[in-house]
């Protein structure tokens, strides 16, 4: 099993979630973050003061998925997620060593 | 407001008159159902202008963890405010200071005394008189709120405020409503501009100096949490203006109606001119900047509002946009004072740029309603003048004192953990969003 977790821009999170149920992939976790990588922040101005914003609004994905989905959970992800200018994000994948369905008890592959 | 009451001062000694046409309401001392009426929604308006809408205005411009403390700022202060003018303020400001009424009122008025539900103030009760000017004593200490947002210590905000009252607005309004010197001198003020945003945008100044400014200024200081919030304050501040400077002229009247229309115009005027600049300047016309704006041609209006036209609210105006809008800059980014809310920027310079421009837009020659007479423009213009620096100077040092021992009591400034995690929290045991 691993966990893929994708930060990506906000306005891609229903294309994502789309993609993610066409390769079978049942569930996930979104969340609200702020983040920032090449592409900077940009400045505000209120009353003729520049404030510097530097964080920007992302999305944070997260799915647990067996193992022999995580390639094309990937792919989908990075398909639906790209817009091909800077600041469409990041995908990780990290190891997750067990999962429990937690109103059956089923555990392993079963609880995903 | 001076001339409304020379104007029926005179018709008071004319008893001949009164002989004539007894039923003519010429009378000074005549109970007038709509002037009482109009003054008693002025007074509403006035209190709507404190509480929500300048309380609003400021709230929004604040970051998000220190919300609330702005709004306690701004009620805690009506209420104490209430209660000073109750006691001595009404007194001090519009009492007999026997030998010295040039400067000061008596305590003849103190809690009210002598006055009952049929004392009579011109045509209006003098309880609804007492209310209507206690509603500008409310408002004018809820402006400095603007200095010190984000870090001030909130028993200060309560001691400076009260203290404040007793020693800048009370004397202020003597001299210049209250029968004073600078009344003697005939000085031109409607509605308040030396009165309220004089005082109030000098007082924010020096205080705001004095407490230093906000961790981060002037780069990393975070931006207005609630544009929105600001925008709705505003509204209402509009709204209210209209009891602030129609309501100056005591009656429901054509001098009101006068009144009402050129405060308009000016507030239109001024928010157009202020995104017109920030259009060009920055590339976007911003709504903080339009209803700021706003604010700063109702500020300038304010003292002339009883002796100008239209079309002198429309330079009014169209001053306001540019003038207030350049020192806001010239303040934040050249002297580097941290008026965090612009309250000088705005309110102060405001006041004094409309106090002076009356002394040219009561001639006729711009639809002005004419200076006094004898007056000429140079004699005004010098008497005007006068009035600001007088009360600025008055304003900046009582304001010095006041803050100097505020600050010995009761610490100026919370610790800066507590500025870094919000006042909402570390003073008042609450959150603003519970998301």
């Amino acid at each position: 099993m691993k966990m893929v977790m994708a930060v990506v821009k906000p306005h891609k999170l229903d294309q994502v979630r789309e993609a993610l149920t066409g390769v079978g992939v049942e569930g996930m976790t979104a969340t609200e973050v702020k983040g920032y990588g090449r592409q900077k922040g940009h400045t505000e101005i209120y009353r003729g003061a520049e404030y510097t914003v530097n964080f920007l609004p992302k999305v944070r994905i997260e799915v647990v998925v067996a193992d022999s989905l995580i390639d094309q959970t990937v792919e989908a992800i990075q398909e639906a997620a790209k817009t091909g200018k800077i600041g469409d994000g990041k995908i990780f994948v990290y190891d997750v060593t067990s999962a429990v369905r937690i109103r059956t008890g089923e555990t392993g592959d079963e609880a995903l | 407001m001076t001339i409304a009451r020379t104007l029926r001062g005179v018709a008071a000694l004319l008893p001949a008159v009164l002989l004539f046409w007894p039923a003519s309401g010429m009378a000074a001392d005549e109970l007038s159902g709509g002037d009482t009426a109009w003054i008693l929604t002025s007074t509403a308006l006035v209190l709507f202008m404190t509480l929500p809408g300048l309380a609003l205005f400021y709230a929004g411009l604040v970051r998000s963890s220190s919300v609330l403390s702005v709004l306690m700022h701004c009620f805690a202060i009506c209420c104490v405010a209430s209660i000073v003018w109750l006691a001595v303020g009404y007194s001090l400001a519009f009492g007999d200071g026997g030998g010295a009424n040039a400067y000061i009122g008596g305590l003849d008025k103190a809690f009210l005394a002598g006055i009952g539900p049929d004392t009579l103030s011109g045509t209006i009760p003098e309880t609804v008189f007492f209310a209507f000017q206690m509603t500008f004593a409310i408002i004018t200490p809820a402006l400095i709120v603007g200095a010190y947002p984000e870090r001030v210590t909130f028993p200060a905000v309560i001691f400076f405020s009260a203290v404040w009252l007793i020693i800048v607005y009370a004397p202020v309004t003597h001299w210049v409503w209250g029968g004073g010197w600078l009344a003697e001198m005939g000085v031109m003020d409607f509605a308040g501009g030396i009165v309220v945003h004089v005082t109030a945008g000098i007082s924010a100044l020096v205080f705001a100096k004095m407490l230093g400014g906000r961790r981060g200024f002037p780069d990393q200081v975070r931006p207005p949490h609630s544009p929105g919030m600001t925008m709705t304050g505003a509204a209402m501040l509009w709204v209210g203006w209209f009891g602030f400077n129609a309501g100056s002229a005591l009656a429901a009247d054509g001098n009101a109606g006068m009144a009402m229309v050129v405060t308009h115009i000016s507030a239109a005027a001024a928010s157009l001119t202020w995104a017109a600049v920030e259009w060009i300047k920055f590339g976007k016309p911003s709504l903080i900047g339009i209803v700021t704006g706003t604010i700063a041609g109702l500020a300038t209006i304010t003292p002339a509002s009883g002796f100008v036209g239209p079309v002198g609210a429309l330079i009014i105006g169209v001053a306001a946009g540019i003038v207030c809008q350049w020192m806001t800059t010239w303040i934040k980014q050249k002297i580097k004072i941290d008026d965090s809310l612009d309250v000088f920027a705005v309110h102060g310079v405001g006041g004094a740029l409309g106090t002076i421009l009356v002394s040219f837009l009561a001639l006729s020659t711009f639809q002005g309603l004419g200076l006094a007479e004898g007056m000429t423009v140079g004699k005004q213009l010098g008497v005007q003048v006068i009035g600001v620096l007088a009360v600025a100077l008055w304003s900046a040092i009582a304001t010095f004192v006041i803050v100097k021992i505020a600050s010995g009591m009761f610490g100026l400034r919370v610790p800066e953990e507590d500025e870094i995690e919000g006042l909402d929290i570390t003073s008042h045991g609450e959150r603003g969003y519970d998301l």
